[in-house]
């Protein structure tokens, strides 16, 4: 009888896992090929880059360029006007400032506390995992269906639609990111701190508020910032949402409410030379505007540590 | 009563309220699409994915055009942007500090334009600048510079920065000490990245490459203006075409109806595949998760 440990011959598996580099198998790879083969790859690498990049460029010149020829003080302090009348984009400016507001208004303060609740108290639980697979879904979620969504929730039943839709719908794209970036930068406090707080007598609720979250303040606001900046240009929910409006945003709650991003996709589909032009002036604006928050996010509010 | 004996189980169920909430929120949208879709399914069945038919006229509609639309842009991006993103990852990483500083930042801020900018710079430029191209080269085309080869490369330059930023983060967090080992017994620079960085993070590169999936998958405005928004199924490059997102954007304000719930259809549609591709990754990871040596 053989040997159990002895595999037979039909048994016999090729060995398996990561080989680090295949110098066993002739032929062999000589230097001068892998040498070629690294400087190919390095070529390609840095002619991959310079071209994202240059397209990054190559966009932002092309905006800055037919953009400055719309814009004026006045274009951003006038009301839309229809074809072959002088309008500005001051409703449409206004209007996106009211909408990426309310909407960090609806969502970063439960959005806050759900994190807080993955990162201190549900942790590796099934509904936390759940939960966090939940997010990740949404994170996903195409921006139309979040237009769809609140269409049938808010447009429909309410018969109108309105920039309080708008926002609601801006909300719910914002809800699993500033969750998820708050509960990594939750996770980033060491447990020491809350060991010390809880020793000092406080409870849960008062080391997690004033202790946690106030070292892990920088990354919580940015990680807001950028999420209102992600979402502020965001055009596909507002279509059916909060539509467009040729009027100041004066019915915020119960009325449809002008935007950038719709407006550049309104002038942009249009073929009058004259709102093209204010197309490109409003996607300057809100270009500006987007980067603008990214950039403060990115170096007001840096970590010190990192 | 001490407020300590009632505030920490109140902060813990509204806690725990929010966090349900947006689990609750994705049921929402599965139930609500579904519901409202329901009139279109049952006048078509499952015969509205094969059909071609778009035409409010007789009230008959199919997906097939918009589903072939979505699926071959995402893929002509995805072929375009992953090989580019990975390189540039690999570049960044490697460069010297001050150069790899700029270049992140520049990388982050280009996947921050918002993507309404993207579909109005491929309309006014890089549109008319293919149909140069399809003219110089006297390659037939029927739809001036629009189309699916158009619209692919309008994602990719998109999702690129995605993937890159995302790939750039895994690499960095590759322990320097194992690059360092390669880099001790001989291997080249770009045998390091392949057998080392690339096994090591391979659960953040999957996951940089699910985003620029998802992405791709559910973008509106880049393609809408770029597509040309036939409903039909392409067939070559240089085709007319439409996608799920693009098509809804373009037909539901005007729609009601049969038409407005097979809209509904097409949205749920999008939604389960984006929800598959979630699935996968996470199962993917899960079952291979032993292999690569985790827990």
């Amino acid at each position: 009888m053989e040997p159990i440990s002895k595999p037979t011959v039909g048994e016999r598996t090729a060995p398996t896992g990561p080989a680090l580099i295949n110098l066993g198998r002739p032929p062999y790879k000589t230097l001068f090929w892998r040498k070629l083969q690294d400087n190919l790859v390095q070529a390609f690498s840095v002619a991959a880059l310079a071209l994202a990049v240059g397209v990054m460029l190559w966009i932002l010149c092309t905006i800055l360029v037919r953009g400055s020829e719309a814009l004026s003080w006045d274009f951003l302090t006038t009301t839309t006007a229809p074809h072959g009348f002088k309008g500005g984009i001051g409703n449409a400016l206004l209007g996106t400032l009211y909408i990426t507001l309310f909407a960090a208004l609806i969502a970063v303060p439960p959005a806050i506390c759900a994190g807080i609740w993955l990162a201190e108290f549900g942790k590796q639980s099934r509904l936390a995992d759940a939960l966090r697979f939940s997010a990740n879904v949404m994170m996903g979620m195409p921006s139309i269906v979040v237009g769809l969504f609140v269409y049938m929730i808010l447009v429909a039943p309410m018969g109108a639609s309105s920039g309080l839709a708008g926002s609601v719908s801006l909300a719910i794209l914002m809800f699993p990111v500033v969750m998820r970036t708050t509960e990594d930068m939750l996770m980033m406090v060491p447990d020491t701190l809350r060991e010390s707080g809880l020793a000092l007598g406080l409870t849960r609720c008062r080391v997690t508020l004033q202790i946690i979250c106030k070292a892990a303040r920088n990354g919580m606001v940015t990680g807001v910032l950028l999420s209102v900046a992600r979402v502020s240009g965001e055009t596909a929910p507002l279509l059916f949402t909060a539509q467009f409006a040729q009027t100041w945003p004066n019915a915020f709650f119960n009325g449809p409410t002008a935007s950038i991003p719709v407006l550049i996709n309104n002038y942009g589909m249009s073929n009058f030379e004259d709102l093209q032009t204010a197309g490109w002036g409003a996607s300057l604006v809100i270009a500006v505007l987007v980067l603008s928050i990214n950039i403060i996010a990115r170096v007001a509010f840096r970590d010190k540590k990192h | 009563m001490r407020a300590s004996a009632w505030s920490d189980p109140v902060f813990r169920w509204l806690c725990k309220i929010c966090a349900m909430l947006c689990g609750l929120l994705m049921v929402a949208f599965f139930v609500q699409l579904a519901f409202a879709s329901g009139e279109a399914w049952s006048e078509f069945g499952l015969g509205f994915f094969v059909s071609t038919e778009w035409d409010p006229v007789r009230d008959l509609y199919g997906a097939l055009p918009s589903i072939a639309g979505t699926v071959f842009t995402t893929i002509i991006a995805l072929v375009i942007a992953l090989p580019l993103a990975f390189v540039s990852a690999l570049f960044i990483v490697d460069a010297p500090p001050w150069l790899s500083r700029l270049l992140g930042q520049a990388v982050d801020l280009l996947a921050a334009i918002p993507s309404i900018i993207y579909g109005m710079w491929g309309l006014f430029v890089l549109v008319p600048l293919m149909d140069k191209l399809w003219i110089a080269l006297g390659v037939d085309h029927e739809y001036g510079g629009l189309g699916l080869l158009t619209s692919g490369l309008i994602l990719s330059l998109m999702i690129l920065p995605y993937i890159c930023a995302v790939m750039r983060d895994v690499f960095r967090m590759t322990p320097p000490m194992l690059r360092e080992s390669a880099f001790g017994i001989g291997c080249t620079r770009w045998e390091t990245a392949r057998d080392i960085l690339m096994r090591y993070g391979i659960r953040g590169l999957l996951g940089g490459i699910f985003i620029g999936l998802g992405r791709a998958l559910g973008e509106t405005m880049a393609v809408l203006f770029v597509a040309g928004n036939i409903m039909q199924v392409p067939v070559g490059f240089l085709d007319g075409c439409t996608t799920i997102a693009a098509t809804l954007a373009n037909n539901f304000a005007e729609a009601d109806g049969i038409q407005r719930s097979a809209l509904f259809a097409l949205g749920l549609i999008l939604l389960v595949m984006a929800f598959a591709i979630q699935v996968l990754a996470q199962y993917y990871l899960r079952m291979t998760s032993a292999k690569r040596g985790e827990k």
